[in-house]
This record gives C-alpha cells, sequence and structure tokens, in this order.
C-alpha cells in the first residue's frame, strides 16, 4: 500500500504538507530532527498511542523510559514505518513525513532502528553483516553486481574497531555473546551512516562492563549522530542521559533532566505504585 | 595484525604491512576474475570431470559402442540419466527460492508443466499431417470437432516462438503471482498453501478438454524436433547432452548468485527478514527476482523434459508432484547447490527401482524418508557428507 492515503485531518491545508520524495538529505535547518505529533495508535481498542507529541533535536542523546505497556515501542513502530498512527503527524527533519513510507525507504532516509531482541543475520559473518548493512545502492540489480571497493572495506574495518569485533571478523555472528550481538547490531545501524538511531533496550543482556562501554560509546556518538534510547536500566539511564522523558499510557508523563524527572510527583507515582 | 579479507569475512595468511595502511587489504585484485573464483580449484576439477562424462563418455557409449558390448549404454539409461537431470534442475531452482531464501514453494511443479507444455505446442505442431486423423490439426482438436487452432496457438509452429514462451509464461504467471503474494507479505506456511492451491487450480484448468491443451491425455506422440526424429538414438543423444550443459550452466549461475551480495541479502532474508528491512532493503523486490528466476529456470527443465519423455499431461501439476520437489530438495540438502541435485538423482533413481518392486508403497516410502530427512539430517545428503569430509580430514 505505497499509495498516498487520506487520513483524518489530512486534507486541512498545511497538515498534509508531506512530499513523497526523499530529498538528499534531512532538513534539520529549525533544529529539530524527529517530530511527533498528537501520534494515536491503537489495536482492537486498546490505546498502544495516546496523541503523542515529541520534538528531538538534532543531535541529542534522549533517554525514553516507563513502564511495561507504555508505547515505547509502539512510537518506534511508527517512527520506523512498522505501524501506520491512526492519527497524528510524524515528520523526520523538516520535509520528510515518515507516515507514507515503507520501512526500507525510511532506513534509507537515515533512521536506523536497533530492536529489543537482537537481531542479527546469524548465519553470516561479522564482516558480512557489517557489509550488508553498509550505506549504498540498495536495489536489486545494483546489489547483484556490487562489489567491495578499499573504501568500504576501511570503513568496515573502523566499524568493527568501533564495535570491538575486529578479532571475530570471521566468525558468525549466530556464535557471539548476547552482548556481542548487541553491539554488532549497532554497528550496523552505524554503517547505515544514520542521523537518527533508535535503540530498543541496547544494554539488556550486557554485562557491567559491557553495559558501561556502552555508555561511553553513546556518549561518544551524541553529537555526531541523534540518538534515541528506550531502556529499563536506571543506572545505565542516569549514566549517560542528557533528557529524559517518560512515557505512561500511550502519552509524554514528563521530560526534563534526570533530576527533574526524579523529583516528579507523578512519575514516582507511576513508577512506584500507589 | 595484518591480515587479508575476503569478502565473506574469511582471513587468509598475512597480508602485507603498509606503512600506516589499513589491515584490510583488498584481495579481489589478486585472487583473478570473479568467474574464476565462483568455484574452488577442486571444484573446477569436478565441474570439468563432470562435462567430460556427460558430454564425451555418454555419447561415445551410447552411440558409438555397439549393443551388444557390455560398455554399451542403453536407450533406456540415456534417457532416464536425461529425466533425472531435468529434475536436478527443478531441485536447484528449488532450492535457490528455498534453501537460500526460506521461501517453500510447493507449486514448482505448474512452472515445469507449463515450460513443458509450451515446448509440447511446438511439438505438437511438428507432427503435422502424420497424426491418426492426418488433419492439420491436433488429433484432440479433431476429436473435439474445432476447425482452427484457438489464438493462445498463434505462431507456436517456430521454434524460437515457443522457446520463447517456456521463458515467458511461468516466468510472467510467477512474477504476477510473486508480486502480490509477497506485497501483501504472506509468509511461511500461508505462502506454501497458495502455491500448492495454485498448481491445483492449473491442474484442473488444464484437465478441461475446453482448455486447448488435450485435457487428460496432454500431448503425446511427437514425432520431431527441428526436423529431427524424436526416437532417433542421435537426437536423444543431443537433448541429453543440452540438458547436462543446462544443468551445469545453471550450477554456475547458481553458485553465481549466491556468492554475489545479492546471495547474501537473499539468505539475510531468511535468517532475519526485518533486520533486511530496516537495513533499507526492500524484500519484496528480492524475493520477487529470485523467484521468478527459479520459476523460468523450472520451465527451461520442463521443456527439455518433454522431448526425452514423449508426454506431457496435467498430472505433471498435482499437488504431489510439487511436494516431491521439495523433498528431493530436502533430502539432497537445502543451502547447498550441489546437494539438490544429488537428492533429486537418489529419490528418482530410488523411484523406478521401488515402482517396479512394490509401486503401492512409494507413496509412503517417499514420506517416510522426508520425515527421517527433517528429522535426523537436517542438513541432507550434502551435510552427510560434507561431516564425514570432515571427520577424515
Amino acid at each position: 500500500m505505497n499509495a498516498i492515503v487520506s487520513r483524518e485531518g489530512w486534507d486541512d491545508a498545511g497538515a498534509a504538507s508531506g512530499v513523497r520524495v526523499l530529498t538528499s538529505g534531512v532538513d534539520t535547518s529549525h533544529k529539530g530532527i524527529l517530530y511527533l505529533d498528537a501520534i494515536s495508535v491503537s489495536f482492537d481498542g486498546f490505546k498502544a498511542l495516546n496523541a503523542l507529541s515529541l520534538l528531538i533535536d538534532d543531535g541529542e542523546l534522549r533517554c525514553v523510559i516507563g513502564p511495561n505497556g507504555a508505547g515505547k515501542t509502539t512510537m518506534m513502530d511508527v517512527i520506523t514505518g512498522k505501524t501506520r498512527p491512526d492519527t497524528g503527524t510524524a515528520f523526520f527533519g523538516q520535509t520528510i513525513d515518515l507516515t507514507r513510507f515503507t520501512e526500507a525507504e525510511i532506513a534509507t532516509a537515515g533512521i536506523g532502528r536497533k530492536f529489543q531482541k537482537p537481531t542479527v543475520f546469524e548465519q553470516h559473518t561479522v564482516f558480512e553483516n557489517l557489509e550488508l548493512a553498509q550505506k549504498c545502492d540498495k536495489r536489486v540489480w545494483p546489489t547483484l553486481g556490487a562489489r567491495l571497493d578499499s573504501g568500504a572495506r576501511d570503513r568496515i574495518g573502523a566499524t568493527m574497531e568501533t564495535i570491538k569485533l575486529v578479532p571475530e571478523a570471521s566468525r558468525p555472528a549466530g556464535l557471539l555473546s548476547h552482548g556481542q550481538k548487541q553491539w554488532l547490531e549497532i554497528g550496523m545501524l552505524l554503517m547505515q551512516e544514520p542521523q537518527l538511531l533508535l535503540l530498543d533496550e541496547p544494554v539488556a543482556g550486557m554485562t557491567d562492563d559491557e553495559s558501561m562501554r556502552s555508555a561511553e560509546l553513546f556518549l561518544s556518538l551524541a553529537g555526531k549522530y541523534t540518538l534515541i534510547v528506550v531502556e529499563h536500566d536506571m543506572e545505565f539511564v542516569k549514566r549517560i542521559a542528557q533528557k529524559v522523558t517518560v512515557l505512561h499510557e500511550g502519552s509524554v508523563l514528563a521530560e526534563g533532566t534526570m533530576d527533574q524527572i526524579q523529583q516528579n510527583e507523578q512519575v514516582i507515582e507511576v513508577f512506584l505504585g500507589r | 595484525m595484518r591480515f587479508f579479507l575476503h569478502a565473506d569475512g574469511r582471513r587468509e595468511g598475512l597480508g602485507v604491512s603498509v606503512p600506516g595502511g589499513t589491515a584490510f587489504v583488498p584481495v579481489i585484485a589478486a585472487g583473478g576474475p570473479r568467474f574464476a573464483r565462483l568455484l574452488p580449484a577442486k571444484g573446477w576439477l569436478f565441474y570439468v570431470a563432470a562435462a567430460l562424462v556427460l558430454f564425451v563418455a555418454f555419447p561415445v557409449l551410447n552411440l558409438a559402442v555397439p549393443p551388444g558390448n557390455v560398455l554399451h549404454l542403453s536407450d533406456y539409461t540415456v534417457t532416464l540419466i536425461g529425466k533425472i537431470m531435468c529434475y536436478a534442475i527443478v531441485a536447484l531452482a528449488m532450492d535457490l527460492i528455498w534453501g537460500y531464501t526460506g521461501i517453500l514453494s510447493l507449486g514448482h511443479g505448474v512452472f515445469f508443466a507449463l515450460g513443458g507444455y509450451a515446448m509440447g505446442m511446438y511439438l505438437m505442431r511438428s507432427i503435422g499431417h502424420e497424426g491418426v486423423y492426418q488433419s492439420d490439426l491436433p488429433d484432440f482438436m479433431v476429436f473435439l470437432d474445432w476447425k482452427a487452432y484457438p489464438w493462445y496457438w498463434s505462431f507456436t509452429d517456430h521454434f524460437w516462438f515457443a522457446a520463447l514462451l517456456v521463458v515467458l509464461v511461468p516466468g510472467l504467471l510467477a512474477f504476477v503471482f510473486g508480486y502480490f503474494a509477497f506485497r501483501s507479505r504472506i509468509k511461511g506456511v500461508y505462502f506454501s498453501i497458495i502455491t500448492q492451491a495454485m498448481t491445483y487450480a492449473f491442474m484442473l484448468l488444464f484437465f478441461r478438454n475446453d482448455t486447448g491443451f488435450g485435457g487428460n491425455n496432454g500431448f503425446t506422440d511427437f514425432k520431431r524436433i527441428l526436423g529431427f526424429s524424436v526416437t532417433a538414438p542421435q537426437t536423444r543423444m543431443a537433448l541429453f547432452v543440452l540438458t547436462g550443459a543446462a544443468l551445469l550452466g545453471f550450477l554456475l549461475l547458481g553458485r553465481w548468485i549466491v556468492t554475489s551480495k545479492l546471495g547474501r541479502v537473499l539468505t539475510a532474508i531468511r535468517d532475519a527478514e526485518t533486520r533486511v528491512m530496516f537495513s533499507g532493503y526492500n524484500p519484496l523486490y528480492f524475493k520477487l527476482f529470485i523467484w521468478t528466476l527459479s520459476a523460468v529456470i523450472c520451465g527451461i527443465a520442463g521443456a527439455l523434459y518433454v522431448p526425452q519423455v514423449g508426454i506431457i499431461n496435467p498430472s505433471e501439476m498435482s499437488p504431489a508432484n510439487s511436494i516431491e520437489i521439495a523433498i528431493w530438495t530436502a533430502v539432497g540438502g537445502r543451502g547447498t547447490l550441489f546437494g539438490p541435485v544429488l537428492g533429486a538423482a537418489l529419490v528418482n533413481l530410488g523411484k523406478s527401482w521401488f515402482t517396479q518392486v512394490l509401486p503401492e508403497y512409494w507413496l509412503f516410502l517417499l514420506g517416510l524418508l522426508f520425515i527421517l530427512v527433517t528429522l535426523f539430517l537436517p542438513r541432507g545428503v550434502a551435510g552427510l557428507l560434507r561431516a564425514a569430509r570432515r571427520r577424515t580430514l
């Protein structure tokens, strides 16, 4: 269903300004890179997202927390094109209307997503995983004739250094440890050269040491990329958080620094129970 | 540490130490043209040996050695092996879509049969006036009291046109069917079921006399192909050699595809399709490419099969036939190109022996074989051979 589907509210002048044309880059001239406005999604009557509005600035590292069922994963599904919102608008930069593109087109436009459960190509080697993720022409014929040039090889090498998997280059990804798979998936995102990275529980299942190194990695990536990190591990969030958004029942409950969040009455109530 | 890194991530030896350079030295330049590197040296040796047997030994033993000689190869054997090679091509095509891309088709028989029917139309028209009714039309049309060929038989008296149909008809059907199925993201067992339904629907369609393809008798009693008698040993040998060449050619084509980046994307679709999507590839077109190619290969196999066997009828489209194709591939070993070829050969040799001894139990044995292979040999005979070789090394 690639056709432009008319939605409620879409005929309003201004609201339907999105174009189904991928411009050469993301227009972040107004500082923001991701605009979610009044997004609602319901599954069989259950409101997974309820008029969610979120603005992410270019180069920001944003942590998103919230109890189970708060709508964190659904929000990522909407941003990456996996789920279409019932109402509301989602823009990547000034011009790209995310509700009109497929998953692959959104990935090509510059949004990378890491899943909660690490998903890598288990039968392929670490090297091949990164090779496949690498930014290039990803249509059928160019892929059939694709050759690795030395520039690509260098970029893959550099990414393997970043994710500390150089010694594992020729191992099938299925044989890596859980933490290594998480890192490989992050490496694959970096190979896509995205502008916005969505990381769904990136340190789940990692040892303390691994999660510490992940924190360092993410902090070094912030600025160069925009990161949205969904995480349950509060220690980890404290370590990297610049700005935190709390989701609850499908909408934003609170937003601010970690300190502000920890003192917010409503947040305490939601997290600690009544 | 410095090392060569192959495109598949294999490390090899120690690379040249470049001052300030990277650890990754391109090896492509050192490896010669890509075609030569499709197979390892041993693989090429095996390949050339197979070509010699098919293109030299078989013709000599069949045509030059007189029938009384112990070394003589009977026409029966030539036809049997020619037929099995057609099946092997089908199994290979099945492996590209099932073994490598993870899409189980239970309707591949329809592509094989359509290729066969396209060739059959040409063969029927080459009979000329030598049919039972000595008419311009094939016997079954005379029998139905038809006065002229229906429109879709146009130009089929030209070999080149029939050859075009062999490729286009299965290709187009697969393309249209695949586009809608893959676009709707039909996967797994659901896809298998609709392919099964498709072949069944085609079988029912071709069973009808009104469809214009000879109803349940199909096409038979062929007389000649390109002016040569289909029963002459030389013609049979030419078809045999052609089939062998097609098999070897498709093996190389398959190898070229699965070792390309596209091949790695296909395997990635099999293992983690969502990751492929979120990496920026649209799986729809990759699936459509390999699915359509697979169907075309089946069509060509069908076209080679019909003149050798001398008959094509709708039973080739029966659901059981398509399931059998999946069994050849599973027995041989999915995800290895050589495996399905071996599987098709083993199962069909077994079949031609067993159906002579205990014909009524063949389907039971086939089913049992499938269950046993799935349970105990997930990588098939090819996996078994590979494990044995590793143990001896």
